[in-house]
């Protein structure tokens, strides 16, 4: 298995309840509720808790970003990436991901890309999201072709980091005179990437068809079980048979010396009330054109107030319950894990292990308490089950470079 | 329902995606384009012309029952599909009644061929940025908030729409909404080159605006005056953006005695 540590990076010193007065906490919610003085304290902790992660086992760091919002401070994860690549040493740097819509210049973010995999000597994991709906607001990108925009982004990074340059690159919504970086990644053929989603069909079978791992985030047992049909169902129209090292998933999972302390702090994972990516406002989270049109109607309803989100939300409790969060000390959280290991089966776990408010010494603890006890046990839980890794089995990077792919015919129709 | 307020409809094809065209009444040809939210089969405002002239009334492409072509890229690009609609239903000269964002796509057609237009009526139109202020941006606003700004008085959003209007019309607003991105994302809801361009424009113009446009501000009345040759402004009171819906029978004779003055 690959087991790693994720936190949004809360920025968790801002007035709550001018957000709740406010009526969201993304977008719109005024930086002037943002403290740099905290900020630039919480930016250190984190790269501390990440070391330490480091240094009690864990195999990598999950990384993202988000913007205009005080659920995450990351506002570019490629930095991030960057001082990871630099003060550490062995774990893996996935970023789960670059939201590639958002990139005017994709050719610049492969040169990123490359040099953050140069400077950690080949550690990078190289994922690509859409960007949230309220993203494309903040960056003024289209919502209407956010999915084009993702697709012709990925196709021009690979390009860049595998085909010799100089060469021109004509899309649709990117036109690039000359593409010759001089940064080019160590791993080769390129980085592995990996796609992490949560809700939109488009996306898995996407992520299938390149045969990139999918990373369902914080889904319910059941939804991940369809999320793999519908892979699984792709994998084999497209000629393999996808397993454990196709699948991710993040979990919520605080662990604590006691019982009480972990479940207090994990009541933490609901400090935005309970919405994924901060308190949304329902329009700014699904701007039109952005979500796929199945979706379509149920996102209006929410839009006006006619339904609940349809991302779903839940309570601590009904979470608890679904084993989308996790709490307890290291002997109670093992068999829960446990449990969403045999029912999902993937080889990718990354663990979301601290939010909101909770404090910097417990984060600490939290990561001590997973590196040296949670994880050796899930990593034999994983043996067991045969939950091996893409770096086990050394997967293949991409469809295009599969054993079972006719390399003369991929590189033809590229 | 008398013979003048009889609407037909057809489905021609033009650039490759069929445009559903509602069309009534007879005498001097009207080209009728409608807001940014799509538009109802029938208005008291649409029926009204349609008692004097041979009112047509496209879907935009990609609004109601028109398709979406998803090759278009700019609002420029909607005006040459329309003078293209012109010419297959037969219709050489015209006059063009523009509502908000249909007011933008009807002054790119006046530009493309002055000498085929007998009037131009804009009324709120979109399409030039506002020396002062914003035009309100849908992407921040639900489709319900949205479309309630357009009125002045929200007893007039209640009769036209309903208090709570039913979801398969909040869906199309969503449609709609998904166009506009598509064609008038950045800048929102305005050309650069437009206003340097309206200086060709030689037919008599007619500029109204709601007293209370809360959509477009008033402060647009400016350029727009300042940029066609042969323009005059008129306000209708009591009406936010949506004048038609609002104040149908004020901007109706407003408009008539434009086009037959």
């Amino acid at each position: 298995m690959h087991l790693m540590y994720f936190t949004e990076q809360p920025m968790s010193t801002y007035p709550q309840q001018e957000g709740l007065d406010f009526g969201a906490t993304a977008l719109m919610f005024s930086n002037r509720h943002f403290d740099p003085v905290s900020g630039s304290r919480l930016y250190n902790e984190y790269i501390e808790e990440y070391k330490l992660a480091e240094s009690v086992g864990i195999d990598g760091i999950m990384l993202n970003e988000h913007h205009n919002a005080p659920f995450c401070m990351q506002a570019k994860a490629n930095i991030f990436a960057a001082i990871l690549a630099a003060v550490t040493e062995r774990m893996k740097i996935v970023l789960l991901g670059n939201p590639l819509p958002l990139a005017e210049n994709p050719v610049r973010l492969a040169e990123e890309l490359a040099m953050i995999d140069m400077i950690s000597r080949g550690r990078l994991v190289s994922g690509f999201v859409r960007g949230g709906g309220q993203e494309q607001l903040a960056a003024g990108v289209n919502p209407a072709f956010n999915r084009e925009r993702f697709e012709e982004a990925h196709d021009l990074i690979i390009a860049a980091w595998t085909r010799e340059g100089p060469f021109r690159f004509e899309g649709t919504h990117y036109h690039n005179r000359v593409v010759n970086p001089w940064a080019l990644p160590l791993q080769k053929p390129y980085p592995r990437v990996w796609v992490p989603g949560v809700i939109s069909r488009e996306t898995i079978v996407w992520a299938a068809r390149h045969r990139y791992p999918y990373i369902a985030l914080n889904t319910s047992i059941e939804s991940t079980r369809n999320i793999w049909k519908i892979y699984d169902e792709e994998a084999e129209r497209c000629g393999y048979t996808a397993g454990p090292e196709n699948r991710g998933y993040l979990q919520q999972c605080h662990v604590a010396e006691t019982e009480e302390k972990a479940i207090e702090n994990a009541r933490q994972f609901r400090w935005m009330q309970g919405e994924f990516t901060g308190l949304a406002h329902p329009s700014w989270a699904s701007p039109a054109g952005y979500s796929s049109p199945n979706n379509r109607r149920a996102f209006v309803e929410f839009s006006v107030g006619r339904r609940e989100n349809p991302r779903g939300i839940t309570s601590f409790e009904e979470q608890v319950e679904q084993g989308r969060i996790i709490c307890g000390t290291p002997k109670t959280v093992i068999p829960r894990i446990r449990r969403v290991l045999e029912e999902t089966r993937p080889s990718i776990y990354a663990v979301w292990g601290n939010d909101g408010t909770v404090s910097h010494a417990d984060s600490l603890s939290c990561i001590r308490l997973l590196g040296e006890e949670v994880f050796p046990a899930i990593r034999e839980i994983g043996q067991e089950l045969g939950l091996h890794s893409p770096f086990d089995v050394d997967a293949p990077v991409s469809l295009a470079y599969s054993p079972e792919t006719d390399r003369a015919e991929v590189r033809r129709q590229a | 329902m008398d013979q003048a307020t009889e609407w037909r409809t057809c489905e021609p094809v033009i650039a490759g995606g069929a445009l559903h065209v509602m069309r009534c009444g007879d005498g001097a040809p009207v080209l009728i384009l409608h807001h940014d939210i799509g538009t109802l089969d029938r208005t008291p405002f649409y029926d009204a012309l349609s008692r004097q002239f041979d009112v047509v009334v496209p879907h935009h492409p990609g609004h109601g029952r028109s398709e979406r072509p998803e090759w278009m890229r700019s609002v420029r690009d909607m005006a040459v599909v329309y003078r293209w609609l012109l010419g297959t239903l037969g219709l050489e000269r015209v006059s063009l009644v523009g509502l908000g964002f249909g007011g933008w796509i009807a002054a790119e057609m006046a530009t493309m061929a002055p000498s085929l237009l007998d009037r131009l009526v804009l009324v709120g139109p979109m399409g030039i940025k506002p020396p002062d202020g914003h035009i309100l941006d849908q992407a921040l606003y639900n489709h319900l908030e949205y479309t309630r700004a357009g009125f002045h008085d929200q007893a007039a959003y209640d009769r036209v729409f309903g208090a709570e209007p039913p979801t398969d019309l909040v869906v199309e607003w969503e449609i709609c909404r998904e166009m506009n991105f598509r064609v008038a994302w950045k800048p929102y809801m305005y050309s650069q080159t437009l206003p340097h361009l309206l200086g060709s424009v030689t037919a008599p113009s007619l500029v109204v605006w709601g007293d209370d446009d809360r959509v477009v501000p008033q402060s647009a009345t400016g350029p727009w005056l300042e940029n066609l040759p042969d323009a005059t402004l008129e306000f209708v009171e009591n009406a936010g953006h949506f004048v038609d819906l609002e104040q149908p029978d004020a901007l109706a004779r407003l408009v008539t005695g434009f086009l037959v003055g």
